[in-house]
């Protein structure tokens, strides 16, 4: 048996000289120091990839059998829950899975927002984060219109008719979109092709991207302290750990099994979430003449429907529509600059002053409420109360250069605490 | 955290919509049963033999809904498939026309493989199916309460009767929400009243006009329950084995929690070293 072990190492030895296999496994992995203090909010990162590799593979196998024509969309996704073995299985844990997706993003983002995961030296993260969030509401808007329910349909139109806002060159720029004048066929063949080419390509990339630079600088934790500001005689950071085992082993696995739970019970019992996760308008098929009692999209873009719509009134000689677009896109694109928002000499929020808490604290209850206005019609009641919270959204960002650098923090420990 | 995901994930998963009928009419619920075959049999009948002329059921096939509902092919194939052509591997489609559909009632009628789950639920058809009543201002003579004006004739008025738009005399309503009584008898002080304001105080405003039907009241509700309940299962064929299935899933997860957590706690001691 030995032999066998020297032959093995042998073959390493052979790649290693060839490819840097070893090195790259141990650079990412068991070498990699990961501070000792990551907390529970520390697991959104290895599930947004668990379910990354979820909706790619059960997308693969969806797309054995859908039909993506305007004539042979929707029957074939009812054929996929019929009559293809297991098919039923693939399609919710793809639609579940596109959910999960942004459950888990959404609070891997606002373990962020809390910890100051964003500062520097962790900005390029922080951007190719936002690019990744980008791209999967680009996955999602596509791939939401490939069953060719009503919903899907009249959901599309509304987004895709939101180019025609912008003067001069929108109307063309919706036809471009569309590759037609109205929603059809030609549409759906053409973001089929973006939902399962090009847009997963990008995605990965900016995957791999995220988490190079993630590996180059070091993972942030909960105190916001650098760990490799201590280190043993060895140069290995005192407060630090390798990823693999302790952390995949120790604390992934038992997460992603606990993740897992969740999502089954979720898929299992209740695939269409009451109506939130498949909407109940999208089991009729894709009707240009019938339009649905209420067009919302689905959750995870409703905080920013909300915005949209929150936009009432002209202004500048252009309309309101177009001033929705632009709040709207201005409430994604603002993200993107937030770690030269911040000023704060502390990273985590456990060491930042009250005006943080309250300021953060504000956002994610406004959030919510955005995501809540965007499901129901609006009232002009509604409207106001969606008005005042993309106030409170734009004020997180826009006033944070001001509270973070007049509040007065906490002193950061040395070490990190456990 | 796995609370915050929890919380997040259920309250998705829980939050129910209120569902508003298309008239504002309130739905009658029932609890559907898709492990009850002879419900199922009973509800696959009535549509045979009075639905699917109209509406088709074309995402579904005769073998797979055979298989799900105990039902022999041969039997099948003899009492429920009425056109000597189809194969049981076929889709449940009809013949009629889009265009003379059009001519006859308005619009092509539905295709109803989906219907359960475009209403939310079974409780739209159970409630539709029941509150048909003569209305001589409309083209086919009915009108529905719950689909103010309907292009459909009452498809099951031979089993149901013929139901009418009736005033009714009902207690008045007390200030304290209760029916209104005379203090000195202690009976009932009435009134009349019609239509939605009947609705409204939870009395049906429609009555059967007596021996017009084949089926007793109760009867009748059981065959429109038998058949919203076919159309239920008809939504979701997977629905059979999907909670099935789950639970075992779930059993395995469980099982499995307890190991990873057990050899993850292991390496654990590790970071409080």
């Amino acid at each position: 048996m030995a032999s066998m072990e020297q032959q093995l190492k042998g073959i390493m030895r052979w790649v290693d000289d060839r490819l840097p296999v070893t090195e790259t496994y141990e650079k990412h992995m068991s070498k990699y120091y990961a501070p000792k203090n990551f907390n529970i909010w520390y697991i959104f990162g290895v599930l947004s990839f668990v379910v990354l590799v979820n909706q790619l593979l059960t997308g693969i196998w969806l797309t054995m059998n859908y039909v993506p024509t305007g004539e042979g969309a929707f029957k074939s996704i009812e054929y996929i829950m019929r009559d293809v073995e297991y098919g039923w299985l693939l399609r919710y844990m793809h639609s579940t899975g596109a959910s999960a997706f942004f459950v888990v993003v959404y609070l891997h983002m606002f373990r962020g927002l809390m910890y100051g995961s964003y500062k520097k030296p962790r900005e390029l993260i922080w951007v190719f984060g936002m690019l990744i969030y980008l791209a999967l509401m680009a996955e999602g808007f596509f791939g939401y219109l490939l069953p060719w329910g009503n919903m899907s349909y009249w959901g599309a139109q509304v987004i895709v008719s939101l180019a025609s806002a912008i003067p001069v060159v929108g109307d063309s720029l919706a036809v471009w979109v569309r590759g037609d004048f109205n929603m059809s066929g030609i549409t759906l063949n053409r973001f089929f092709a973006l939902h399962v080419v090009a847009v997963p390509i990008v995605l990965l990339v900016l995957v791999v991207l995220h988490i190079l630079a993630l590996h180059e600088v070091g993972s942030n934790n909960p105190d916001g302290v650098d760990i490799k500001k201590h280190l043993d005689e060895d140069g290995k950071p005192l407060d630090g750990i390798p990823f693999h085992p302790f952390y995949t082993i120790g604390h992934d696995v038992p997460a992603i099994i606990m993740f897992l739970i969740v999502f089954s019970a979720v898929m299992f019992f209740f695939p269409d979430g009451g109506g939130y996760l498949l909407e109940h308008p999208n089991y009729e098929p894709a009707d240009s003449l019938k339009t649905p009692d209420l067009i919302a999209p689905v959750w995870y873009y409703t905080p920013y429907y909300s915005m949209l719509r929150a936009a009432t009134f002209p202004l500048f000689g252009m309309p309101a529509k177009f001033w929705g677009l632009v709040v709207m896109a201005g409430a994604i694109a603002i993200l993107f600059v937030l770690p030269w928002l911040d000023k704060s000499p502390v990273k985590s929020m456990r060491y930042k002053g009250l005006p943080s808490k309250l300021f953060l604290g504000v956002f994610v209850i406004c959030f919510f409420i955005l995501g809540y206005l965007g499901t129901v019609h609006p009232t002009p009641g509604r409207t106001i109360v969606a008005q005042i919270c993309t106030a409170i959204y734009f004020a997180y960002f826009v006033l944070m250069p001001w509270y973070t650098s007049v509040e007065k923090t906490k002193p950061v420990p040395e070490r990190v605490t456990m | 955290m796995f609370r915050t995901i929890a919380l997040t994930l259920c309250s998705i998963a829980f939050s129910i919509g209120v569902q508003a009928s298309d008239a504002g009419y309130p739905l009658d619920h029932m609890e559907p049963d898709i492990h009850d075959q002879a419900s199922l049999q009973s509800g696959m009948q009535t549509y045979m033999n009075y639905c699917v002329g109209c509406h088709s059921l074309e995402y579904q096939r005769y073998k797979r809904t055979a298989t799900d509902l105990g039902i022999p092919d041969s039997l099948m194939l003899e009492h429920l498939v009425f056109d000597p052509e189809t194969k049981i591997g076929d889709l449940i489609e009809n013949t009629m026309s889009e265009e003379n559909a059009k001519n006859w009632f308005g619009a092509a009628p539905p295709d109803l493989t989906l219907h359960s789950n475009l209403k939310g639920g079974p409780d739209w058809l159970y409630t539709y199916l029941r509150t048909f009543y003569a209305d001589s201002s409309r083209p086919l003579g009915v009108n529905n309460l719950l689909f103010e004006n309907v292009g459909m004739p009452h498809a099951l008025v031979e089993l149901q009767g013929m139901q009418q738009k009736v005033c009714k005399q009902v207690p008045r309503l007390a200030a304290n929400g209760g029916d209104m009584r005379d203090p000195l008898s202690n009976e009932f002080i009435t009134e009349e009243l019609c239509g939605y304001d009947l609705v409204e105080r939870g009395y049906s405003p429609l009555e059967l006009v007596e021996g017009t039907g084949a089926l007793s009241s109760e009867e009748y509700d059981q065959v429109v329950f038998d058949l919203a309940n076919f159309l239920y299962y008809m939504g979701e064929p997977a629905r059979l084995d999907r909670t099935r299935i789950g639970w075992y899933v779930l059993l395995f997860l469980a099982f499995f929690y307890v190991f990873a957590w057990l050899l993850g706690r292991e390496y654990h001691k590790e970071f409080h070293k």
